[in-house]
């Protein structure tokens, strides 16, 4: 508590602009409630959710919100809790573009999505999504869907994993090997689609957590 | 400006023909002298023969306006059509001396509005509609009424200032009404315009979604300000107003509502019609039809009814229905829309030479088209400020001033002046003109700027690429996380119901409105996997000649392969990637498993073997022989190695990575079917011809194993086996009865496979999983000349299961015609792997062995089994060569599935 206070007068004042303290407050009550009443946040209080119990890449989400990378602490790793600051770091990913940014903070920020993206899929941390991971994710995803198995998830994968190859290499030396989709690859398999228009949520539509980079 | 001048030239030719049907009906009156051995019986076909001549003209024009490119680019079609309208109304009028052939606003409504709005509702993307909705129902419902406020007021004040000449004799309710009808963006203008202009898609749904949401606000207004009027404005109580503010929310979501309930009705039938198919198009068009009939009955929005039908039922009607009937509601519907528009822009350009219905006044004139732009423009300003406060996305300046310049008016105001009561409405020859000047400035002068300025102020384009699996992924995991962070924030909204919607949506509604079948693969990710794969698939077959030819040439990656133990897309762009294919496009080709079994599906669809046929026939010039008989073999034989792959490829959705084994499949099942084709020509009987497509089938097998091997995980192989030792155990069942008649076909072997034992020690998959077993017997399965029938229809029947994923049911079918195979799979190979033993290919090897592969594999997973498989492998060779008994076949394959059962 005390900690996301000063945080959050550290936030103030660091802009000086007046910050709606209002949706901090609506943010950080939100914390404490899946906290139950403590500092940080650990796994287990996710699964308290009763919404995200349908969510099926729910383990995926909640990791993410302990991902070192995510929480730019270190390059790789799990943090067990988080605090009301690092929780506001991974709000942040969310928030949406304003109109005022120019191209290099749109850029940037489309960036910084496309790099939590990327973190999810990359579980581990090497900076490469390989067809292993890619092939989590995707059975993940359809798990939803129990009339689509594990190799149609696995066939899916493999062909968004040919796609990737062939849209970031484009022809291949026949002794050429591709390991996976390195972040500059995904950059370039996002190229021409409006991020900024799929990845923000409404709530988080408040300069705070613009404030925290 | 030669193409320039082309339309005015094809003009007057379509035009003269009418002419000539006008004057034939002015000639037929004449009563024929005593018995006519022919009789002219215009007036029997006249109105059908009519309409069908200004459709058929429409198209020719069309077609002429297409002639040059340059032309269309720079003017809308609906442009050059009003023009074309004018002129041939000017013919029309000229010869017949009077106006004919007008836009009658009984027809418009009834018959050319519905097909344009089912089109626009049924294609509507219906996520990004959605994802606008607030954005379009705003612009909708409280643009239009402050349009048609605005409008009509500032018309009055016109009025009373007197800039109109006195014969305009109207008070503030007929300008009310003429500014409710002036003020509605037309939805079909607004397509007519915007399809060409590629704005980004954000942009043309607000646009486009307020232009087919509005009716409902214009429809009511109109029905309103009319009832006022003709009942006299001193009549008016206040209790009329309140009523025509309750028929707003009456008219739009009755109208909503009938349009759900016909698609619910809509989808719900399309689930039962499983054995009458081709009764499918037809339902779609009928049930849509019927719901705007109904809602006009009622007096709702007919507008909104067709259009909610249209959106609501799409998902599952496109679900339920075959393959075919898709193709077929997609083309009908389109090209109903197409007539229709064209027809109403023709017919408008012709409604407006009649003279007679005009009376013009510049002031009203003016004004109204000086109103109708500032309104518009002030008005999506004032809306924009107010809904950029909630959206994500802000609508920016240019957005702003196309929205506002995108405001084209249409036949529906045309039509609904034409409907006015000349005996109430006064002013009504002055609207009448008005309301064409407006129409033709927004179509024509609009219409054609629009694009200039769409290009001037860089307003962000659509970009057409295609459509990746990449892509489709990734959104569905913003989707999820958006939800999921909505979630956990604790806050309710828009991510957060549409994640419910679907829970809802899965449980309930999918469950009760799609077939069980299309229910179970019902997943948009696998949609999109679907559909690339058909696209893959035609694309690959559109070029598979050159692929083919070239692929024959060399097989630069087969060394390279047997060493390697990379990832399986290493492997596989290596495979693509060799000198077999060059561009890129096959290597996109090279994507999955399923492009095979869709480029059947892709042929039976349009029944045009025509390219692979040919192929074929280059490849081994005997079939010249016999024109005729040989052609229609071999397209048999295509057809039938492409539903045996089919097949096959349900097979390998139990099993262990289709995808790949696939792309690598095809790559050098091409490669081997050119070379082994040589090879076989001299053999001269003709149902070898079979056996080219099935040698590399069996190959794909082959080496997809190897493939799997370098990727090979516990999970897989778990489930892989459940669901395999399903279909084990019909195979068992089936087999007894598909054997003896296989057997009859099969073509003695004459020369003897090298042994297995060095063909398993070349193999480097001997450590793969057990599933071999049925991945290579399902492959095998290739071509049976006798049982072609039987294959047939099975297969037909699993056309419709094709995209199923796996599910014990599939399993079952699936197993069925795989397991009458094997055995002639086996023997057919024989002949073809002994040819192609001497060639220094390392396939040669191995294209025979399937089954040895399978022990070698299997023998070295457990070994528990291994004794018994070494047993069995000198039984199995020569089997593999003999004339086969039935019996031993059958027990040796029993045998196979029993073991691969227990592993």
């Amino acid at each position: 508590m005390k900690v996301s206070r000063a945080y959050q007068s550290e936030l103030e004042s660091e802009e000086g602009k007046g910050v709606s303290s209002e949706q901090i407050e609506q943010l950080h009550r939100r914390f404490k409630q899946l906290s139950g009443g403590q500092p940080t946040i650990r796994k287990e209080n996710f699964n308290n959710i009763p919404d995200l119990e349908l969510n099926p890449i729910r383990s995926k989400i909640i990791h993410a919100f302990f991902d070192n990378r995510n929480l730019r602490k270190a390059p790789n790793g799990l943090a067990d809790e988080i605090n009301f600051e690092d929780f506001l770091i991974i709000m942040s990913y969310f928030r949406p573009i304003e109109p005022n940014m120019d191209e290099e903070q749109l850029e940037r920020c489309r960036k910084e999505k496309l790099r939590f993206l990327f973190h999810m899929y990359d579980s581990d941390s090497d900076g490469r999504i390989t067809l292993e991971e890619y092939r989590n994710v995707v059975e993940e995803l359809l798990s939803g869907n129990p009339h689509i198995g594990k190799e149609s998830a696995r066939s899916i994968a493999d062909g968004a994993m040919m796609e990737a190859a062939s849209i970031c290499v484009g022809q291949m030396q026949p002794d050429q090997v591709y390991e996976g989709i390195t972040f500059d690859d995904f950059l370039k398999m996002w190229q021409g689609i409006d991020i900024e228009t799929k990845m923000h949520v409404r709530f988080l539509n408040m300069d705070a957590i613009a404030l925290c980079h | 400006m030669l193409p320039a001048t082309l339309p005015l030239l094809g003009m007057p030719l379509p035009g003269e023909g009418a002419g000539v049907a006008a004057e034939a009906a002015g000639e037929s009156v004449l009563p024929p002298a005593g018995l006519a051995l022919l009789r002219w019986q215009w007036h029997e076909v006249e109105a059908p023969y009519l309409v069908a001549v200004w459709i058929l003209v429409a198209s020719l024009a069309k077609i002429v306006f297409h002639l040059s490119r340059k032309v269309t680019s720079v003017v809308p079609e609906s442009c050059l059509l009003i023009l074309l309208g004018l002129a041939l109304g000017g013919i029309v009028l000229a010869v017949a001396k009077k106006a004919e052939y007008q836009l009658e606003p009984g027809t418009f409504f009834l018959f050319l509005l519905p097909p344009i709005v089912l089109d626009s509702g049924y294609f509507m993307p219906s996520r990004l509609f959605f994802d606008n909705l607030g954005a379009i129902l705003t612009y909708a419902v409280v643009g239009t009424l402050w349009n048609s406020f605005t409008t009509g007021a500032a018309l009055w004040g016109v009025q009373q200032a007197g800039l109109m000449a006195s014969t305009v004799q109207a008070d503030l309710l007929d300008f009310l009404l003429f500014g409710s009808l002036i003020s509605a963006v037309d939805p079909v203008a607004v397509l007519a315009v915007f399809e060409e202009v590629h704005v980004n898609e954000t942009l043309f749904i607000i646009v486009f979604g307020e232009s087919l949401l509005n009716d409902a606000v214009t429809v009511v207004l109109y029905k309103v300000y009319n009832s006022f009027v003709e009942m006299g404005s001193v009549n008016v109580q206040p209790v009329d107003y309140v009523k025509g503010v309750a028929s707003l929310f009456v008219v739009s979501l009755g109208g909503a509502a009938v349009g759900l309930v016909f698609a619910f009705f809509l989808a719900l039938t399309t689930r039962f019609t499983k054995r009458v198919r081709i009764i499918e198009p037809l339902l779609v068009f009928l049930l849509a039809y019927a719901a705007y009939l109904t809602a006009e009955m009622a007096s709702l929005s007919a507008i909104l009814a067709v259009t909610m039908c249209g959106v609501g039922c799409k998902k599952y009607v496109e679900a339920n229905i075959s393959h075919k009937s898709r193709t077929a509601v997609k083309y009908t519907m389109k090209t109903l829309a197409s007539c229709a528009e064209t027809v109403i822009f023709m017919l408008l350009g012709i409604s407006a030479v009649d003279s007679s219905k005009w009376a013009w006044d510049t002031g009203l004139v003016l004004g109204t088209l000086l109103f109708i732009l500032l309104f518009r423009a002030l008005g999506v300003v004032l809306q924009t400020w107010v809904l950029n406060q909630f959206r994500l996305v802000p609508l920016d300046k240019i957005d702003q001033v196309v929205m506002s310049y995108g405001g084209l008016r249409g036949a529906v105001a045309f039509a609904l002046v034409i409907l006015l009561d000349k005996t109430k409405v006064p002013a009504k020859d002055y609207f009448v003109a008005t309301t064409i000047v407006v129409v033709f400035f927004t179509v024509i002068v609009q219409g054609l700027t629009i694009k200039p300025l769409v290009k001037w102020l860089k307003v962000k384009r659509s970009d057409h690429h295609k459509p990746t699996l990449n892509q489709e992924l990734h959104e569905h995991t913003f989707d999820h996380i958006l939800a999921a962070v909505e979630d956990v924030v604790g806050h309710h909204g828009y991510h957060y119901w549409r994640d419910r919607w679907e829970q809802f949506d899965k449980k309930y509604l999918s469950q009760l409105l799609m077939r069980r079948s299309a229910y179970r693969i019902r997943d948009q990710i696998w949609d999109v996997y679907y559909k690339l794969n058909i696209r893959d698939a035609i694309s690959f077959v559109d070029q598979g000649g050159h692929v083919l030819s070239s692929a024959g040439l060399t097989l630069p990656s087969m060394p390279s392969r047997s060493s390697a133990a990379e990832t399986s897309v290493t492997n596989l762009l290596r495979e693509s990637g060799s000198g077999a294919c060059l561009d890129l496009q096959v290597i996109d080709t090279v994507r999955s498993g399923k492009d095979r079994e869709d480029a059947i599906m892709h042929h039976l669809l349009s029944g045009g073997l025509y390219k692979p046929r040919r192929r074929y026939k280059t490849s081994c010039s005997r079939h010249f022989i016999s024109e005729d008989a040989q052609a229609r073999q071999d397209k048999e034989v295509f057809q039938q190695n492409m539903k045996r792959r089919l097949e096959s490829f349900k097979s390998t959705k139990h099993n262990v990575c289709l995808s790949k084994s696939k792309l690598r499949l095809r790559k050098a099942g091409r490669k081997k079917k050119d070379g082994s084709a040589d090879k076989e020509t001299p053999n001269g009987k003709p149902h070898q011809a079979s056996n080219l497509p099935d040698t590399a089938a069996v190959i794909l097998a082959v080496e997809s194993d190897e493939e799997e091997e370098s990727d090979s995980s516990e999970t897989e192989k778990e489930d892989d086996e459940g669901i395999v030792f399903v279909a084990r155990a019909t195979n068992e069942v089936f087999q007894e009865h598909k054997v003896p008649g296989s057997m009859d076909v099969c073509p003695s072997p004459r020369v003897i496979p090298p042994s297995p034992t060095c063909a398993e020690k070349e193999l480097p998959w001997k450590s793969g999983q057990g599933d071999l077993a049925v991945y290579v017997s399902s492959e095998t399965t290739k071509i049976v000349p006798v049982d072609m029938q039987t294959g047939w229809n099975q297969s037909i029947s699993s056309l419709e299961s094709l995209a199923s994923p796996p599910c014990a049911q599939a399993a079952l079918r699936a197993a069925r015609p795989r397991a009458c195979a094997p055995p002639r799979g086996e023997e057919l190979r024989d002949p073809l792997a002994a040819l192609a033993t001497p060639a220094p290919e390392p396939h040669a090897g191995f294209t025979f062995t399937p089954s040895l592969a399978k022990a070698g594999r299997s023998r070295s997973e457990s070994s528990a089994d291994a004794p018994e498989q070494q047993e069995l492998q000198p039984l199995m060779a020569p089997e593999d060569h003999g004339c086969l008994s039935p019996g031993t076949a059958n027990a040796r394959w029993l045998i196979q599935f029993n073991r691969a059962g227990r592993l």
